[in-house]
């Protein structure tokens, strides 16, 4: 309940930074309240749950509520005494707070500790202290039970102050069976600050707390769960994890305990979520979501928006119960519920925790619930609307907070078009709203909202609201945000309007989000470009402006459009000639030029202001400016033009055999250097003419960008919904995505491979058919493309094992790198799972392959004839980084980035080549770092033989023709098996179809049987094959016959498809 | 050179800045404080660096002095100018404390004009100074004085004016030593060395030309050499050797390259002659003999024997014995013979205070420590008990062997003038392990 104040005062008052940098002041707020105004349940519940939450080291913190108690002890008692209803005080055996227990002694040394003068004096004065209460200690006579909670007070103090305490625990935990609430409430303090987890005490306190669970005393009770929630260790959760749901459930529990029981539960689930087990219980805690009390509601909800998370289904009854709590809060008048209206806002912190619970579960599907709800969010966003009750920032923050958490919400169920076009309208008022927080919050939530088809519009009409917030805003965070919304919003129509606005603001915009603006910059313009000279000035311009943000990708990017779209080429050409002429032009801006005159100079060659001549020697007035990559770069474009104007070809050998290129240091330029010359001066111009030829077309490839602005992001941060996207408009550019082709580069470069330098920044691959061992049947080429790490290529060729022997692998680069340490060790047995993980992807092509606690495995992957794909994304799920993260085949591959940070995903391509048929998956070993501990794992790839599939369309009498051509024994298998699942016709259309057959309608005479043909396709050869599925739904059993021109390819699709059904 | 002068009191609060160089700009005095003076952990280097800039401090009392510079100095030099400057703050007003800084800030933006110029330290002479910066106000002075304070702080002997006169010429000289030491239990010397000061305090009429000698172990060497058997003799062995010494801007060092004979004409009222540092050869005043022994977890027995080690005709004063007491002491129990002991709590030792104690004598003191049994296993590290004293004679040896003054032009002679000899030995860091 405390982690949400802070969370919803974070949301409103935090200036738009992440959270937690207002915590401290907004804690020690609280905790005056929870001391000073103790009155409501609520504060109560605050003060457990918060001291729960606070890490040991917030000394002072603590220091100020010590101090605050005395400072407001009158206060203090009072709220202590209102801890017990006033039916119990009679009964409770809680003497009324005494005169004795203001502990002067404590106040005394507190206020000496004040006055010192110096740290020294402080040393000395603590000291003294500490003698003291040693000798006091000593054992000679007993101290009475006001003495030794003074003494464990200061001793508490000192600690806190940051002097090490060695002795006292005892007393502490003697304190612990005293009958006297202070007494025992300083124990539990003492204990629950200064008790480590492996202490010996451990016993003794927890026998301690066994007997105040089981007193009845509901303070004592209370007390005892603030100690195990705020120890919260392993022990703790071993001794009462079974004990405290009891206590919560339990129907004679009084409400203030279930509200301590609740959180303490939930506290022990985040620390050890292995030992508090799910049981019966867990359908009564949905029920205290009815619960009379609000503060035990309050208290439950917290603990069961947790436990749904891990398990949603044990807890899907809680959705209909929070839909009638809301409607209850919402719906009634202010007054109706007390205690527990905030500002005019009935309840807010529950209301809040309502809506975040139900953002958990998809829309109910009853409908007079559903109803309900939408109701409730309607009330919602009308109560936005109403004037203020009280001018008080309280009131409008706790409104706020609401409202805001139902937009999530009606943006989490996304199906409401109605609820998202008012939400988005009532953030539109927010964008102009005074507070920054409110505009930068408003901001936020119209990203996502912007995502949904049904208020994308209503967003789109903010447009110049949002362009005003990127240029006035004074608070760098919310230009931030008005960034991403713009990014959000933009389509088609409005694309070019927003990226003028965002080069524009890209010359003034803050250092820190450049590079990402013009990621965005460069995505959009590549996205929605109609024109495409349109899209070449942007990405120039864009050069221009913030050259030094401009990363690779993004000038890769412009030359795999320019020269897979004939007719920008000209266009292009005659800007970057222009682009060139201004004095001083950034390196990435000559890479361009460079790369496009080299390629299409000849097009703008006509004009004598851009003749050959002029055009070389404009090129060649940058390139002592300029890296040794963009050098070598310039260099290959030297030898193009000598292919396209042979009129420069005396001239550039001038160049080539001068000095500084010839006998350059660097041994890539002399290299280039001296070949180019030969290549010039040796081959005939026919030679020149296909050597130098005109670069191909790129291959279709998502955008490397993309992936770039996702790494950089986050993986949550661009959604898949997004990626779909750019995919489909990728498609509707007409195939302008076409990516990089090893041959195409290695035409290209008529040098030999480069190391330090492509055109492209793929490397070249010597083809290593020849080096391995056995050429095998299934080539997997893999070659950087992931955007993730052009260099360091580190691999780890291991011996072919058994399975892998008719696996060619071509990897690429340089082989004699050494293989980093971590991979030495021998690579894990594959998991015994992955078999079922294998079966699992026979009939699709995406999903999560694997996923534990620490590492998500998706795969994405897309096959054409005897050719496919493989985008395999490793996501770190915890927050720490994992070092040294290799990927090995049992075949060769090219190593991912070697960290990963928390929460990032990065990704690994892999490209395969079917040679022959085969039977094993290639193994995938991953080993990585987490924290200190090395993991290792292995994994099969999920490549079977049906994903070479080529459907083969057939009319009834050839696909019989076939079926009886394949008679003989060894080419049919046959399998009769039982259904493992429900036997849906069109579920099992789905999986023959993702199988990669085509569905043969019509054909077999029994229509509940299936007929599949298709052919698998292979390098060496192409192997037909037909399937016949035959269920039987009253025996639940299958019939599955295959037939193809192999009697290996039979076996294997049998033995594959046989666990699919 | 440096950069900047800063003084603090104890909280961090700046009293003085006095910049003197661009480079150090306003956050200078922030990152020391945050640095050094608010520190987590205590800064026990002089020296620290702060994003390329270094902070020279001490502190006296409470009050910290902090030169800042950004450039690669002497640190020595530095440290010079600021212990030159406590004198000099002292000579002016006393006890360096916040109340006195504060009331006394004019005058100390004053003598830091004065006493450092763009950085590079200047005359800081008291004497001198005080010609010239007065705290009496306006008091004006004629055109005569004014010429002559010129002619001499710009002149070759800076630090004394002409035309000086006294009734009686009289000459105090003090050698002030004090000895450091750090001794096993066994009774093995570890380490000691004594480090000395020769202060003078001088009222002689006009320009006087003094000479010093000492029993310097290489003049009497030379003595001896030149055939003056007899006086090799008398010295014998007490000639001792010194390490390595600094002299006031008065002595001629040229002379003493070359004769090592110490010879100035001496500056007006008091000031330091020489420093010096010895390490062969210390007459150690006091052997300290420890005995611990633990009974048990809960108790500790200790007896320390005192032992003095000069003629029986001195005594020792102000002697104090700091006997350190583990942290989870809880009780303790003193019997001394002599003198006076006390359990102090707040600095966790037993202080045995003995006022008088003659040469060649010994006394002990036993105590019994009662512990409190505690959760860490963290053996007690058993600090070195330590020893303040004081002694009438000089702990390395030193004699002076004469102070002849010359005064040609005025009609006084060395016999004249009344001198005044007197050594004072204390403890600096003076320990014994147990």
């Amino acid at each position: 309940m405390a982690g949400t104040e802070v969370q919803l005062a974070n949301r409103i008052t935090s200036n738009g930074l992440e959270a937690g940098h207002l915590g401290r002041k907004r804690q020690s707020e609280l905790s005056a309240r929870s001391v000073t105004s103790s009155v409501r349940d609520t504060d109560r519940t605050k003060t457990t749950a918060f001291s729960s939450f606070i890490p040991k080291h917030s000394r002072c913190y603590i220091i100020c509520v010590l101090y605050e108690r005395l400072k407001f002890k009158t206060k203090f008692a009072a709220s202590v005494s209102e801890f017990v209803r006033p039916e119990e005080k009679n009964s409770a055996n809680m003497p009324a707070v005494s005169k004795g227990d203001g502990m002067r002694g404590l106040a005394v040394f507190i206020s000496d500790i004040r006055n010192c003068k110096s740290k020294e004096a402080e040393i000395k004065r603590i000291n003294k202290e500490l003698a003291n209460i040693r000798s006091k200690f000593k054992g000679d006579k007993a101290l009475d039970g006001y003495s030794k909670k003074k003494y464990v007070c200061k001793l508490l103090f000192i600690f806190l102050l940051g002097h090490d305490i060695d002795f006292g625990h005892m007393e502490a935990v003697n304190l612990l069976s005293s009958n006297k609430y202070t007494e025992k409430q300083i124990g539990y303090l003492f204990i629950s600050v200064l008790v480590n987890s492996n202490s010996e005490l451990i016993r003794l306190i927890n026998n301690a707390i066994k007997n105040d669970l089981s007193s009845r005393n509901p303070t004592f009770m209370c007390l005892a769960l603030h100690c195990i929630a705020n120890v919260g260790s392993r022990e703790m959760a071993e001794a009462f994890a079974g004990e405290i749901p009891r206590i919560l459930v339990a129907g004679d529990t009084m409400d203030s305990v279930k509200q301590s029981a609740a959180l303490c539960l939930l506290r022990l689930y985040k620390t050890s979520p292995d030992l508090v087990l799910m049981g019966e219980w867990t359908s009564r805690v949905v029920h205290l979501l009815n619960d009379q009390h609000m503060g035990v509601v309050t208290a439950a909800i917290s603990l069961i928006t947790c436990l749904s998370q891990k398990n949603p289904d044990e807890f899907k009854t809680c959705v209909s119960l929070a839909v009638s709590r809301l409607s209850r809060i919402v719906s009634s008048a202010s007054t109706d519920l007390q205690d527990y209206t905030y500002y005019f806002v009935p309840a807010p912190w529950l209301s809040c925790k309502l809506l975040r619970l139900l953002q958990c579960y998809p829309p109910p599907e009853d409908g007079a619930v559903k109803g309900r709800l939408v109701e409730c969010l309607e009330t919602i966003l009308n109560k936005a609307q109403e004037p203020p009750k009280s001018k008080k920032v309280q009131h409008s923050n706790a409104k706020n907070a609401i409202l805001f958490e139902a937009i999530s919400l009606i943006i989490h169920y996304d199906s409401e078009p109605n609820l998202l076009v008012r939400a988005c309208n009532q953030l539109g008022q927010f964008l102009q709203h005074r507070e920054t927080n409110l505009r930068y919050l408003a901001l936020e939530s119209m990203c996502t909202l912007a995502s949904s088809e049904f208020s994308h519009e209503a967003v789109k009409t903010h447009i110049e609201t949002v362009i005003n917030a990127l240029k006035t805003e004074r608070d760098v965070s919310v230009r931030q945000r008005a960034a991403d919304l713009l990014y959000a919003m933009c389509d088609r129509s409005n694309a070019k309007q927003i990226v003028a606005e965002m080069l524009s603001y890209l010359e003034t915009a803050d250092y820190s989000i450049r590079e990402e603006m013009v990621l965005k910059v460069a995505i959009l313009a590549e996205k929605y470009a109609v024109d495409y000279s349109w899209y070449v000035d942007t990405i120039l311009n864009l050069i221009r402006i913030a050259g030094d943000y401009v990363s690779e990708e993004v000038w890769y990017r412009v030359i795999q459009i320019v020269i897979n779209r004939d007719d920008v080429q000209g266009y292009a050409a005659k800007t970057v000639f222009e682009a060139l002429q201004a004095p001083a032009c950034h390196e990435n801006m000559v890479k361009v030029g460079g790369y496009i005159l080299g390629e299409f100079g000849n097009l703008i060659a006509g004009d004598p202001r851009s003749s050959p001549l002029v055009q070389f020697n404009l090129l060649h007035s940058k390139f002592h400016l300029c890296s040794v990559p963009t050098r070598a770069l310039l260099l290959s474009a030297y030898i193009k033009f000598i292919n396209l104007f042979p009129e420069t070809k005396s001239t550039i050998q001038e160049v080539l055999r001068s000095d500084s290129q010839i006998r350059n240091s660097d041994v890539e330029l002399q290299q280039r250097a001296v070949e180019y010359l030969k290549l010039s001066s040796i081959a005939s111009t026919d030679v020149l003419a296909t050597v130098l030829e005109e670069m191909p077309p790129f291959p279709e490839r998502e955008s490397s960008i993309l992936a770039k602005l996702k790494k950089k992001k986050g993986p949550g941060a661009v959604s898949v919904n997004e990626l779909e996207e750019g995919k489909r408009e990728g498609e509707l550019n007409g195939g302008g995505e076409r990516g990089g082709d090893n041959s195409g580069i290695a035409a290209s470069n008529a040098s030999t491979p480069s190391p330090s330098a492509d055109l492209l920044g793929l490397r070249t691959v010597p083809p290593v058919t020849a080096a391995a061992p056995s050429a095998g049947s299934l080539l997997v080429d893999v070659f950087s493309e992931a955007g993730v790490n052009d260099d360091g290529f580190l691999r780890d060729l291991e011996p072919p094992t058994e399975s892998s022997d008719s696996l060619l692998a071509e990897g690429s680069g340089d082989s004699d790198s050494a293989p980093p340490s971590a991979v030495s060790e021998d690579p894990a047995p594959p998991l015994p799972e992955s078999n079922e993980l294998l079966n699992k992807f026979v009939c699709k092509n995406n999903g999560v392959l694997f996923e534990n606690q620490l590492l998500q495995i998706g795969i994405k992957s897309e096959y054409r004839q005897n050719l496919g794909r493989m985008y395999l994304f490793y996501g770190n799920k915890t927050s720490v980084q994992f070092v040294t993260f290799t990927t090995t085949l049992n075949v060769q591959t090219k190593t991912v980035e070697p960290l990963i940070e928390g929460g990032a995903q990065v990704q690994q391509v892999i490209n395969i080549e079917c040679l022959t048929d085969f039977l094993d998956a290639p193994l995938l070993n991953i080993k990585f770092r987490y924290g200190g501990a090395l993991q290792n794992l292995t994994l099969k790839l999920p490549v079977t033989i049906n994903k070479f599939f080529q459907p083969t369309e057939m009319a009834s009498h050839d696909f019989f023709q076939r079926w009886k051509q394949l008679s003989q024994p060894q080419q049919e298998a046959q399998k009769i098996f039982k259904a493992n699942h429900a036997m849906d016709t069109e579920v099992l259309k789905a999986k023959l179809l993702g199988l990669g057959m085509a569905l043969l309608e019509n054909v077999d005479p029994n229509p509940e049987n299936f007929v599949c043909a298709g052919v698998i396709q292979t390098k060496a050869q192409q192997v037909g094959s037909l399937l016949r599925l035959e269920p039987n739904a009253q025996a639940q059993m299958y019939r599955l016959t295959l037939r193809s021109s192999k009697d290996t390819v039979s076996q294997r699709l049998c033995e594959l498809l046989a666990e699919q059904f | 050179m440096i950069g900047g002068l800063f003084i603090y009191n104890h909280k961090g609060e700046v009293l003085i800045s006095r910049v003197y160089r661009d480079d150090i700009g306003r956050n200078a005095v922030d990152a020391f404080r945050v640095n050094v003076i608010h520190a987590r952990q205590q800064v026990r280097s002089p020296v620290t660096n702060i994003a390329r800039t270094s902070f020279f401090h001490v502190k006296r009392s409470n009050i910290w002095l902090a030169a800042v510079t950004k450039q690669n100095v002497n640190a020595a030099m530095v440290f010079e100018f600021l212990y030159k400057m406590c004198d000099v703050m002292t000579a002016y007003f006393g006890k360096i404390s916040e109340e006195n800084i504060k009331n006394n800030f004019v005058l100390i933006y004053e003598l830091l004009d004065e006493i450092l110029d763009f950085g590079y330290p200047q005359n800081s002479e008291t004497g001198a100074l005080k010609t010239f910066i007065t705290q009496q106000g306006i008091k004006s002075q004629t055109k005569e004085e004014q010429s002559q304070i010129t002619s001499q702080v710009t002149g070759q002997i800076g630090w004394r004016r002409e035309g000086i006169k006294y009734r009686r010429n009289e000459l105090f000289l003090d050698v002030l030593e004090s000895v450091n030491l750090l001794m096993s239990p066994q009774g093995q010397v570890l380490s000691a060395h004594v480090s000395g000061r020769v202060v003078m305090k001088s009222y002689l009429s006009g320009m006087p030309e003094c000479k010093f000698g000492m029993n310097d172990k290489i003049v009497i060497d030379k003595q001896g050499k030149g055939g003056t058997t007899d006086d090799t003799a008398k010295s014998g062995k007490q000639s001792i050797a010194i390490d390595d010494c600094t002299f006031h801007q008065c002595v001629r060092l040229s002379k003493f390259d070359s004769e090592r004979s110490i010879s100035f004409i001496p500056p007006d009222g008091e000031y330091e002659l020489m420093r010096y540092r010895t390490t062969k050869d210390i007459i150690l005043p006091f052997r300290v003999i420890p005995l611990v022994r633990e009974v048990g977890r809960t108790k500790l027995e200790v007896k320390v024997v005192i032992k003095s080690n000069f003629k029986p005709s001195l005594l020792a004063q102000k002697i104090e014995v700091r006997i350190p007491t583990p942290l989870n002491t809880s009780g303790v129990q003193v019997i001394c013979m002599k003198g006076k002991a006390k359990y102090k709590a707040s600095e966790n030792a037993i202080v045995w205070k003995i006022k008088r104690m003659a040469g060649m004598k010994e006394s002990q003191i036993s105590a019994e420590i009662e512990l409190l049994p505690t959760n860490d296993k963290k053996k007690w590290a058993r600090p070195p008990i330590s020893m303040n004293f004081e002694v009438p004679f000089a702990p390395s040896g030193l004699k002076v062997r004469y102070l002849k003054v010359f005064e040609p032009k005025l009609n006084y002679s060395d016999h004249d003038v009344i001198k005044w000899v007197r050594y004072i030995g204390r403890s600096g860091i003076y320990e014994t392990r147990c």
